[in-house]
């Protein structure tokens, strides 16, 4: 059994459909890139695994679970499945620490000196213990998405999930964040990131999907996909997004 | 081009500073000739003297404005419980108005309606309907005191504005603050107590201290049912001494409080804009 299963899994916004019927296996310790051009439904996709949109259609199971029955409670969930976004959303009015306490606090009801140490080494670990008591408007935008992701890390989730997470940043800082992303592969965490870093994807990728028009049309090991990919729409878009 | 290396200052500087004391010259002069004009013409109009001993009379103000101070007293306290009950029903109201769950449907209607009518309907008449009307229920004292009914009056209607407010405060926080909050696992609840009121209501600051503003000016109303504040007070000095001087003396009074308080929330506000840049 897959850590995380998507069958025919179907979105809408109106008439507009922007997941098609998604189906998708995610191992336990994977990390799948989902690439392809902009509006194909990656962001999507990853907002409705996390509950953030409620989906028309299709099953998502976490562990074998449903999480996408109508009406069940997206809270629990969320709480097992962490999420980066592009524009890191940090909370403003708070410093990073307090960013990455609120969420264990509230949901799972521990105290500021329990939830501290096992944040605190979290903030250590990435490199950002002397910032910990800035602002997000004092950080740099790399160690704000950080400080995002240690954020999401903080309520201990089983599955991640990154949309885009390096798009807002300027090529410089790019490499701190993606340096993260490769930490958390080695310690087994189960991740899903859309990304338009096609170098990344092919070096770290477990497996590759490519999406058009809200439908993985081919997915595979990176090497296959980036090398010899089956279907011409796949070569298309390479080609441009490597030119 | 010596000159000008000894002076220090870079092409850019010089010009800057031609263009200030330019201007400077310009507002000095405009500025006296505009004090000049009043000085001189305002005198010369036939009804001046009249004007100048029943407005601006140095003895009456002189003799009125420390009774003044004591009324206004009264005025800074209605304010003062005043303030912090507004806060406190306006933000109730604008979270009844966004309220989701279907149970605070009748929240939502009630917060709706009472916006709608606490401002649609002038100040002066909400005192006077709720100030005259509740104690002729004859209720005993102290609770038919006009200045319980009066303040209320207040509170509702300045609730209505400062409700609407927040709720554009909390419509300004981006949406994507409420899917992080969520992402994480917070309930709504907690999302707008922890994540989006703290920001919503910085974000309004500045338009709730114009608010506060308009109130100290409003707590005046009150007179026109009973309580003996500065406005009040100055009538009576009116009729005592036949002389309008005690209402400048009010309105100076007025100006001490307000002129800081508005500058101050200009402040706030170019600051946020700035901020916000």
């Amino acid at each position: 059994m897959a850590k995380l299963e998507l069958r025919g899994v179907v979105k809408r916004f109106g008439t507009n459909t922007v997941c098609d019927g998604i189906d998708l296996d995610v191992e336990q310790g994977q990390m799948v890139c989902l690439i392809g051009a902009s509006g194909a439904g990656k962001s999507t996709l990853l907002r409705c695994i996390n509950l953030l949109e409620p989906t028309e259609d299709g099953e998502i199971f976490l562990d074998g679970e449903d999480i996408a029955v109508p009406g069940l409670d997206p809270q629990s969930v969320r709480a097992r499945i962490g999420m980066v976004f592009q524009s890191y959303n940090l909370f403003p009015h708070m410093t990073a620490l307090e960013n990455a306490l609120l969420a264990p606090r509230r949901v799972h009801g521990l105290s500021r000196t329990e939830a501290q140490p096992d944040v605190e080494a979290l903030f250590t670990r990435f490199g950002l213990a002397d910032r910990m008591q800035n602002y997000p408007d004092q950080l740099s935008g790399g160690q704000q998405q950080r400080v995002a992701i240690v954020r999401a890390l903080a309520m201990k989730p089983e599955v991640m999930l990154f949309d885009e997470i390096t798009s807002a940043l300027d090529p410089q800082l790019v490499g701190e964040v993606l340096d993260v992303l490769l930490q958390l592969k080695d310690q087994g965490m189960t991740m899903v990131l859309a990304t338009h870093e096609m170098g990344f994807a092919r070096e770290a990728a477990d497996k590759v999907c490519f999406l058009q028009d809200g439908r993985i049309i081919e997915e595979g090991p990176p090497d296959q996909v980036f090398g010899s990919p089956k279907r011409a729409e796949t070569k298309a878009f390479l080609e441009r997004a490597l030119k | 081009m010596t000159q000008d290396k000894a002076a220090g200052m870079t092409r850019r500087e010089r010009f800057e500073a031609q263009q200030r004391r330019r201007s400077l010259v310009i507002a000095a002069t405009s500025t006296t000739l505009v004090v000049a004009a009043l000085v001189i013409f305002v005198p010369m109009s036939p009804g001046w003297e009249k004007v100048q001993k029943s407005f601006f009379n140095g003895a009456v103000l002189a003799q009125t404005f420390p009774k003044l101070l004591d009324a206004f007293l009264i005025n800074v306290m209605i304010f003062a419980w005043s303030a912090p009950a507004i806060a406190v029903l306006g933000l109730l109201i604008a979270l009844a108005r966004d309220a989701k769950s279907p149970a605070l449907f009748p929240l939502r209607i009630f917060g709706a309606a009472f916006t709608d009518v606490f401002r649609g309907v002038p100040v002066i008449l909400t005192v006077y309907l709720i100030g005259f009307g509740i104690p002729g229920l004859g209720l005993p004292r102290p609770w038919n005191s006009p200045y319980i009914w009066g303040s209320l009056a207040l509170i509702l209607t300045y609730s209505a504005y400062v409700a609407e407010i927040f709720r554009a405060g909390i419509d300004s926080v981006h949406h994507s603050q409420r899917s992080a909050a969520l992402s994480l696992g917070l309930s709504e609840r907690q999302m707008m107590r922890d994540v989006v009121l703290p920001q919503a209501v910085r974000n309004v600051v500045p338009s709730q201290m114009n608010m506060l503003i308009a109130l100290q000016k409003d707590v005046s109303l009150l007179s026109f049912i009973g309580p003996v504040e500065i406005f009040r007070q100055a009538g009576v000095f009116k009729s005592l001494l036949a002389n309008f001087t005690p209402y400048v003396g009010a309105a100076i009074i007025f100006l001490f409080v307000t002129i800081p308080a508005t500058r101050y929330a200009d402040y706030l506000m170019s600051r946020q804009m700035r901020e916000r840049r």
